[in-house]
């Protein structure tokens, strides 16, 4: 696991490396790069307006970072849109773009109509529900895409801030992350084990892989991405950024559970697809976690073996001391 | 946008009313971005990086923090050598554990402090920027400035300190407060701010049983003060702004504070009510026994320019323009800082708000603009030489 160790140190960036707004936008525009920031959205009144207000005048007006900025709703009940628009952004109805095929809701839906509707070279993916959003949620993500060729595919993760007293910390993601997608990810992708925050909803993509990765309309997006991404381009597609924090709405353990199951049927899917159940004789034993010693991400490598007992009924000292006959 | 009188500055409102419109997300962002970093009294320092950054960013070439906190950029004039002043304070009620998250909406931007005072002060850090965008240069220097350790215990340290150490002759002060829309403050009143606070002794004394709590001797004094009487004519009020004391339902209360401000139009009422409260003080510490001390943390001298003085006069103009109905009451903010240095100045409202310091309060965005074009349309005034006495 060298080259995992390799990639988390040479991938991994916390965001106020990129605090020079000015020159970012000077390497983007040397490379003639366009950029696309979608907002997914479905009864976010509360909370989107705030997002593209920051946007739009620190990233577009003030620092022309962003190209465009686009809602894609999946049928707010609420102001959704009408906020949206008042502030600026081009708001689109998901069901209205390629009307020809067949109507799906969810949230992958709106991702994966983003890249027909959307012109930028490079579609920055932000949940319109961050209560502290501010423009680091954009411009953490697209920087490795601007610096680094080979990067493909950015992702966000959440931890404390660079500058924290010496402890080891736990730097793990979610509920989720930790019970279910982690312990998955050993099994049977371990070099994906690196990525922090798999299920974050932050990610900045180039169109070239966007295009070319199915889309799962719900929970599974985010794992499914990472699984095709990483099949079709190798680990060294991707980096992560340290947003800090992100402050939300906190899920139900039901909410999680439901998740839960739809990630298990994308993943499931994926693996049958890969054909890497049937191929793995012997199941990987190592647990990956991550944690992190001021701003060094490492692994923590946890041997795990089940090992099995038989039924009781084929001990012979139990059948003698029961009187028990095995069949 | 070259004005050539008065009367251009005044025909020009509905056209910066517009163009201010225009940059609604530029005012909004930094709203936000100023709103969500805590600051209370004291602990401004965070709020001042942002302006002054924001200062750097639009290219002002003295920008700095002083040594009490303020944060300062001066926008430098196109060939006049005379200072304009604009002033909000930094601070806010709201201590740091406050979850500080602004929401904006459709119509309301809500958060706490917003009103008081991060409109204001997020509205100093945007001028430079707003200016350059609508072609707006001044012959003369715009100080612009966040001023710190301005509330409470503050006492308007910041402004003090800034006008007693800046060695430049200063035109006129204009102060930005997020609202009341409408506000036009040229006059100080007199005013005292402290607290009573009363103390018993922790023993158990039977001898007093059932009247041994610091709220019933607090109680006593807040009788006392309310028999105080006040005239008519000057002006005179005495407010009761807070009260707290003891810790649970069965406990004798051991501490009780009340706040409070003597507040007149003549500085003599302000002395001598003032005396009034050291003897009931006094008093009702000899009868009962308990600790009482009465501590004056604040003051300031009334005073102010008229109604008539062409800087009121003009802004009021500016106003009724804008379809406002001018408020002239009488004020103890920043305003009376310039007042003691003899420095013409206005506080002037920003927009119309709501629960104001509350942790809903709010503010309405679209009378927001009026409010900024009424403060650039003043600045644009006092620059062109109509807002001085002959």
């Amino acid at each position: 696991m060298k080259k995992l160790k390799k990639w988390i140190k040479d991938n991994t960036y916390h965001h106020s490396q990129f605090w020079d707004l000015k020159k970012l936008v000077e390497a983007k525009e040397k490379q003639n790069l366009s950029i696309s920031l979608c907002l997914p959205t479905l009864n976010e009144e509360k909370t989107v307006g705030k997002e593209i207000i920051l946007f739009k005048s620190e990233l577009q007006d003030r620092y022309p970072l962003i190209d465009e900025i686009a809602v894609i709703d999946s049928g707010s009940e609420d102001n959704t849109m009408e906020v949206a628009k008042s502030f600026g952004a081009d708001v689109y109805l998901a069901d209205e773009i390629l009307p020809d095929l067949e109507s799906k809701k969810g949230k992958g839906e709106n991702l994966w109509k983003a890249i027909y509707q959307l012109k930028g070279d490079i579609i920055v993916y932000v949940d319109a529900d961050i209560s502290n959003i501010h423009p680091r949620f954009v411009y953490g993500l697209v920087a490795p895409l601007i610096y680094d060729k080979q990067a493909q595919y950015v992702k966000a993760f959440y931890d404390r801030p660079l500058a924290v007293s010496g402890d080891v910390r736990p730097s793990g993601g979610g509920r989720v992350t930790e019970i279910l997608i982690r312990p998955l990810f050993s099994l049977f992708f371990p070099e994906l084990t690196g990525i922090i925050q798999p299920l974050s909803g932050e990610y900045a993509v180039r169109r070239d892989v966007l295009e070319q990765i199915h889309f799962p309309i719900g929970y599974g997006v985010e794992t499914s991405h990472l699984i095709d991404v990483y099949t079709k381009f190798g680990l060294d597609a991707f980096a992560q950024t340290d947003l800090d924090q992100r402050v939300h709405e906190n899920k139900t353990t039901r909410a999680l559970g439901k998740m839960s199951f739809g990630i298990l049927q994308t993943f499931i899917k994926r693996a049958k697809a890969l054909g890497i159940i049937e191929k793995i004789s012997d199941f990987e034993t190592i647990l990956r976690q991550t944690q992190a010693r001021d701003d060094i991400y490492e692994q923590v490598e946890l041997e795990i073996v089940e090992e099995e007992r038989p039924p009781m009924i084929e001990i012979e000292q139990y059948r003698e001391k029961f009187n028990k006959v095995l069949d | 946008m070259k004005t050539k009188s008065f009367e251009d500055i005044l025909e020009s409102l509905p056209y910066l009313e517009n163009s201010v419109k225009e940059q609604k997300e530029m005012l909004l962002a930094n709203l936000v971005m100023m709103g969500e970093i805590p600051a209370p009294t004291f602990k401004e320092d965070e709020r001042i990086n942002f302006l002054i950054d924001r200062f750097k960013e639009a290219d002002l070439q003295e920008n700095s923090i002083d040594e009490v906190g303020n944060g300062i950029g001066v926008l430098k004039g196109d060939g006049g050598d005379e200072n304009i002043l604009v002033v909000a304070h930094a601070d806010t009620v709201f201590d740091k554990k406050t979850d500080h998250t602004i929401q904006v909406q459709k119509d309301i931007v809500s958060g706490p402090g917003v009103a008081d005072n991060s409109l204001g002060l997020s509205t100093v850090a945007t001028l430079p920027t707003l200016l350059e965008r609508l072609d707006i240069k001044l012959k003369n220097n715009l100080i612009l400035m966040g001023a710190t350790r301005s509330l409470g215990r503050g006492n308007l340290e910041g402004l003090r300190s800034f006008l007693s150490n800046y060695d430049q002759p200063i035109k006129a002060g204009v102060g930005l407060e997020g609202v009341e829309l409408g506000r036009l403050s040229h006059t100080s009143i007199g005013m005292k701010r402290g607290e009573i606070h009363c103390q018993v002794p922790e023993e158990y004394n039977w001898s007093r049983f059932g009247n041994g709590s610091a709220i019933l001797t607090l109680n006593e004094v807040i009788n006392k003060i309310n028999n105080i009487r006040l005239p008519q004519r000057p002006r005179t009020s005495i407010i009761m702004g807070s009260i707290s004391g003891g810790s649970s339902f069965n406990t004798t209360a051991l501490n009780a504070t009340l706040r409070f401000e003597i507040r007149s139009e003549s500085s003599e009422q302000v002395q001598s009510i003032h005396q009034n409260f050291e003897e009931i003080v006094s008093e009702v510490s000899s009868k009962s026994g308990d600790t009482i001390e009465l501590d004056i943390f604040a003051q300031r001298e009334p005073g102010g320019i008229p109604y008539t003085h062409p800087l009121v006069r003009n802004t009021r103009k500016i106003l009724n323009k804008l379809d406002l109905e001018p408020r002239p009451g009488p004020s103890t903010s920043e305003l009376s800082t310039f007042i003691d240095r003899d420095i013409p100045a206005v506080t002037l409202g920003l927009t119309e708000g709501d629960h104001i310091h509350e942790i809903n309060e709010s503010i309405k965005i679209e009378p927001m603009y009026k409010g900024i074009a009424q403060t650039i349309a003043t600045l644009k005034a006092i620059d062109g030489g109509y807002c001085e006495e002959a």
